[in-house]
């Protein structure tokens, strides 16, 4: 995929698709260690330990409308390119959690892309879920938590055309000050 | 802070949204955009990222929504558009750029995109 963003994407459709209604999702950009790391970590049924053994391989998947599943094997071939790994630890009926490391510099490691994206696309889902995103840069900070803003919201869902606006908005220059211009 | 100043603005957005909030879920269009894997490298997300902005720049409101992979993989990104009293239309391979052709026609002049139309679902009553 051209954005990490869109691992990402997938790996939280994963979750979804899971069961999962609370989704943690933590980027570090680490430029002096020379670090990225992704971690997923959702509340969903979770994978028995014979499955997350083979869960890299393409050919092992539980959707019933193809018979390879393709998300994890690709998101865990790009962070190898880049001198990275993907690990996948899950329990069943407790979650999973999938962590995913890449050298930052490497010059095969694809952009972090369009996160706000990425995030709508999930809150977006027609089945509810909430999700707390951190994303640091070295010492600066994003932090989104859906599950406050839900709060905040009463009856009116984070689907509300102004509400989507509002959440668009916090994402995109919330995530636009990690990066000022010079930094990178 | 602009913390404080965007958790005001959630409050404003809470006090006009529960004014219309039945009307709105009761009688709006809906708009769904496949998210699988499939969908995803297609370009599904930038695919409902331009129905938002179409949407926002119109003032047209429609509940958007995603769901996982539905098995048509060649036709992502896919988009359904289901009105109250009219079948569910589905479109095929929808790029950015056939948003406000889809939009325009559709939801404003209530006419189906034939060309671009892949499948058609009975009436939600
Ligand atoms: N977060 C998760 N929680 C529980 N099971 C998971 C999770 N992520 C993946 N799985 C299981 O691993 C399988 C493989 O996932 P993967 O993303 O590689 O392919 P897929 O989702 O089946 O298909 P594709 O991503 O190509 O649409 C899934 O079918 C699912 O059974
Ligand atoms: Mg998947």
């Amino acid at each position: 995929m051209r954005e990490l963003s869109l691992h990402v994407l997938d790996a939280l459709e994963n979750s979804v698709e899971a069961g999962a209604t609370s989704i943690e999702l933590v980027i570090e950009e680490r430029l002096k260690a020379d670090t990225l790391e992704i971690v997923i970590r959702d509340n969903g049924r979770g994978m028995s330990p014979e499955f997350v053994r083979q869960v890299l391989n393409p050919f092992v998947t539980t959707r019933k409308t193809r018979h390879v599943g393709l998300g994890l094997p690709l998101f865990a071939a790009a962070a190898r390119r880049c001198n990275g790994d993907l690990r996948v630890e899950s329990e069943a009926g407790v979650g999973t959690t999938i962590s995913a490391t890449f050298q930052h510099s490497h010059i095969d490691r694809a952009p972090v892309g369009d996160m706000a994206g990425s995030v709508m696309a999930i809150l977006l889902s027609d089945r509810p879920v909430d999700i707390r995103y951190r994303h640091t840069v070295d010492d600066r900070q994003f932090e989104l938590d859906t599950a406050e803003v839900r709060k905040e919201l009463g009856t009116v869902p984070l689907s509300h055309p102004d509400v989507r606006g509002w959440l668009q908005s916090v994402l995109t220059e919330g995530l636009a000050d990690l990066r000022p211009p010079g930094l990178l | 802070m602009p913390k404080l100043k965007t958790l005001d603005d959630l409050k404003k957005v809470r006090e006009n949204a529960e004014k219309d909030l039945k009307v709105r879920l009761e009688t709006g269009t809906r708009i769904i955009v496949g998210m699988g894997t499939c969908g995803i490298a297609a370009g599904a997300r930038e695919t409902m990222h331009a129905i938002l902005e179409e949407l926002q720049k119109r003032e047209i409101e429609a509940h958007v929504s995603t769901v996982g992979c539905i098995g048509m993989c060649v036709r992502e990104p896919l988009v359904d558009i289901e009105q109250a009293g009219k079948p569910r239309i589905t479109y095929g391979n929808v790029k950015p750029d056939m948003i406000p052709r889809i939009i325009e026609e559709h939801l404003i002049k209530g006419n189906v995109v034939e060309e671009w139309a892949i499948g058609r679902l009975a009436t939600r009553e």
